[in-house]
């Protein structure tokens, strides 16, 4: 998946836990933990060591706070 | 014999009359529940594709996808395509392949797909079309009461006194429960239509809608927030329910969120484009207008924010106290005959049959006993992550069963890449569809006709399939699927689909109560069909939601990112229309086709004229992900700024022009919005020339020696 793409699936994610009560990116982290194959969350973790760039903050810490992808 | 109709998910129980092995005639069976008596002209007469000389019955496979089709025997096919998923696997690991199961299928069916992918593949690569069509309904409806289905069977509408139909076109898309609307609107229910198009409903003989809020493609959930702002400020709301039903934390957070001025109709007329008088009335209409029910279809899910709508109409449910008896409720119309049922049978990469998420090590174990296996505890990749771990060469191989995603999924050139990426497709169909332009392996399907089984359709309703002949290619889809997991080693040896619905029933709560003898006794059952409810549930929270208290959830606004501008001025949305189906692998191999021989674009007349388009004339639609030619219908059915197509016919292949944009929580694709522009041109583009000339050569089969 190109980087832009993965970024705005993540980001559109945050924009709605965002409007939420609660915790954002423990939110999101639960969300990707629940719904993101392991290589996709493989490669957030790959692009945010990278930078990060185009993603919103939330999804930067979502990524240190979600269950690690399996091997 | 009576049987259950395979196109649209409302499910028709018809009588098959046969002249000795030969079906004659399809009449609709009035003891049918959800159809009374009723038929639609596809359910009538496009059954005649069983027999299409299209059909292929031979199993055939090609090293490359740019050899012919070679015939051979069933064995042969099976074992090549075993050893190819079997290396694959060796070189890229175990999660490198994957299965689509088939909303056209049986039950029985789907459980066994999805079983092959996570007992013998050893992974959760499993998904199905409910992925670009209902799996916001799934998630939204999950969140807010706790269950992944509609709330009432098709006879509540019978006791409705006002309906929104929401992003739906039930006279074309699902007739049959059109009828019966109608027939309840004729006798005095209020109609409040909420969709850009104008479409039959608004008005046509003896009905016409109380309000039509025809609002800009992409603006669901500022319109659904804004009636529910009318709701609330004006004191409408139905207090007691909500207090006796509905979690008061979460309650208390929503009247703040909607009660905010920037939720007014008057503030979000000027980019949904409905006038705010007109729906702060049809506000009123349907929280004072006795019972209210919401109907809605893919308008709703096929957003970027698919799931927001969702809720967002859960909320208005529980809002106005319309939930647990007859005649209110929220009823997804959904598309495919058995798309419930491909859902409920764990169809989806994150969850066991059921809706259990497979990081649960209880519902895990289940399973795990029964299959003598280690189910992997991640969730697998959805369809469009199918496609993108393909182009990256991390998912290389896939077997689709009874499925078109080349036709039917967004981004047409996106989805061709992702399967001349792989490299083992196996088709499991009744023709060589779309998709077989790209696969190594062709197992030939069998129709709805020709196998025992059961479909789950909208309103949960599980009604028998029963075999009226005898499979033209030897083999139902069932015993396809076992023959392959047995290629693989899986040692399955089902003889009937009746024992796989006894294993479904013992290892899922919902179907506990479901066999085949009660099937007998009782015609039909809606799940959850248990020892509490050993004839079924037709309205669900009756006393109490699923979840234990209706949760509210706030719903903000947030515009697409697929935006009109200089390039791309116009709004395209999709549909469908009465007489085709889907991407018409079906009706299109039937005389229906002589109502719609191909895709039309409708445009309004201020936007035909500024670009010199005719009626009739070929156009050319573009958008920033492809484009394609077709004729133009020139109309005011649509609005100035909003054109519309379906995407019935692979000439067209609409799909090229559709955008990778999808649902936040679930990736439904944006089908419904894609922002192009509109010009004469004089015949098919270049890309559809290509795609042509490249299914021709792709479909060639050897001759045989």
């Amino acid at each position: 998946m190109s980087p832009d793409k993965m970024a705005h699936m993540a980001n559109q994610i945050a924009a709605f836990f965002r409007s939420q009560p609660g915790d954002t990116a423990d939110s999101v982290a639960g969300h990707l933990g629940d719904f993101w194959e392991p290589r996709m969350r493989r490669q957030l973790l790959d692009h945010v060591a990278a930078g990060g760039a185009g993603l919103d903050p939330e999804v930067i810490e979502a990524a240190q706070r979600m269950p690690a992808p399996a091997e | 014999m009576v049987t259950t109709c395979a196109y649209c998910g409302v499910g028709c129980s018809f009588k098959a009359e046969m002249n000795g092995d030969t079906l004659v005639r399809m009449v609709p069976a009035k003891g049918g529940k959800a159809n009374r008596g009723h038929s639609c002209v596809k359910g009538r007469f496009a059954w005649g594709y069983a027999n299409h000389r299209d059909r292929v019955l031979s199993p055939m496979i090609r090293d490359s996808v740019e050899d012919p089709w070679r015939e051979v025997s069933w064995e042969e096919a099976l074992g090549f395509a075993a050893k190819r998923l079997r290396a694959i696997q060796a070189d890229h690991g175990r999660r490198s392949i994957g299965v689509i199961t088939s909303s056209r299928c049986t039950n029985e069916e789907t459980y066994l797909v999805q079983k092959l992918t996570r007992a013998v593949f050893l992974n959760n690569n499993t998904d199905t079309c409910a992925r670009v069509c209902h799996s916001p309904t799934g998630y939204g409806l999950g969140q807010t009461f706790g269950t992944s289905a509609g709330t009432q069977d098709f006879d509540s509408v019978e006791q409705t006194d006002v309906v929104i139909v929401m992003g739906a076109n039930p006279t074309d898309a699902h007739p049959v429960f059109a009828s019966r609307l109608k027939k309840r609107l004729r006798a005095g229910a209020k109609l409040i239509v909420i969709d850009p198009r104008r479409i039959d409903l608004v008005k046509s003989s003896h009905i016409e809608a109380a309000h039509h809020l025809a609002l800009r493609p992409g603006t669901n959930v500022a319109v659904i927030t804004a009636l529910a702002h009318v709701i609330v400020t004006e004191g409408l709301a139905d207090e007691t329910f909500i207090k006796a039903q509905c979690d008061t934390e979460s309650f208390a957070d929503y009247v703040s969120f909607v009660s905010d001025d920037r939720h007014s109709p008057e503030a979000t007329e000027a980019f949904t484009g409905v006038p705010a008088a007109a729906l702060r009335a049809a506000a009123r209409t349907f929280a004072t207008g006795g019972n209210g029910a919401v109907y809605y279809g893919l308008g709703v899910t096929e957003h970027s924010q698919g799931s927001t709508t969702v809720m967002g109409i859960a909320n208005l449910a529980m809002l106005t106290g319309n939930i647990g008896r007859p005649g209110v409720g929220v009823n997804p119309l959904r598309g495919q005959n058995n798309v419930q049922g491909s859902c409920d049978m764990g169809s989806f990469p994150h969850e066991l049959p059921g809706y259990r998420h497979v990081k649960n090590a209880e519902v895990r174990g289940i399973f795990e006993r029964r299959w003598g296996v280690e189910i992997d505890p991640e969730p697998g990749l959805r369809i469009p992550n199918m496609l993108d771990a393909a182009v990256d060469g991390s998912f290389r191989g896939l077997y689709v069963q009874g499925e078109d995603i080349l036709q039917s999924d967004p981004d047409t050139k996106h989805v061709a890449a992702g399967l001349a990426a792989m490299e083992c497709v196996i088709v499991h169909d009744l023709f060589l569809n779309e998709t077989a332009n790209y696969a190594h392996v062709f197992l030939p399907g069998s129709t709805f006709l020709e196998k025992d089984g059961t479909f789950t359709n909208a309103e949960r309703r599980i009604n028998r399939v029963r075999e009226v002949m005898k499979p033209r290619n030897g083999m139902a889809d069932w015993e396809v699927t076992q023959a392959l997991a047995n290629a693989m080693g899986a040692g399955w040896s089902y003889t009937h689909p009746a024992e796989i619905m006894d294993e479904i029933a013992e290892t899922t709560p919902s179907f506990a109560g479901v066999s085949y003898d009660a099937l007998e006794r009782l015609g039909s059952v809606q799940w959850p069909c248990n020892e509490a409810r050993p004839e079924g549930t037709p309205l669900m929270h009756v006393d109490g939601f699923v979840r234990g208290k209706g949760r509210f959830i706030v719903t903000e606004y947030v515009a697409t990112d697929e935006k009109t501008g200089p390039r791309f001025p116009l709004l395209l949305t999709t549909g469908r229309i009465l007489s085709q189906y889907n991407v018409g692998a079906q009706t299109r191999r039937t005389e229906n086709n002589v109502w719609h021989a191909e895709d039309v674009l409708e445009i309004h007349p201020h936007d035909a004229e500024q670009r010199g388009i005719s009626h009739g004339g070929w156009v050319k639609l573009a958008s920033r992900s492809g484009e394609t030619a077709l004729r133009a219908e020139i109309t005011e059915r649509v609005s100035p700024g909003v054109v519309y197509t379906t995407f019935h016919h692979p000439d067209t292949q609409a799909n090229v022009v559709t955008t990778d944009y999808s649902d936040w929580a679930t990736n439904c694709p944006e089908y419904k919005v894609t922002a192009v522009q509109v010009m004469p041109t004089n015949g098919p583009t270049d890309w559809q020339e290509k795609y042509a000339a490249q299914a021709a050569k792709a479909r060639r089969i050897e001759a045989a020696e």
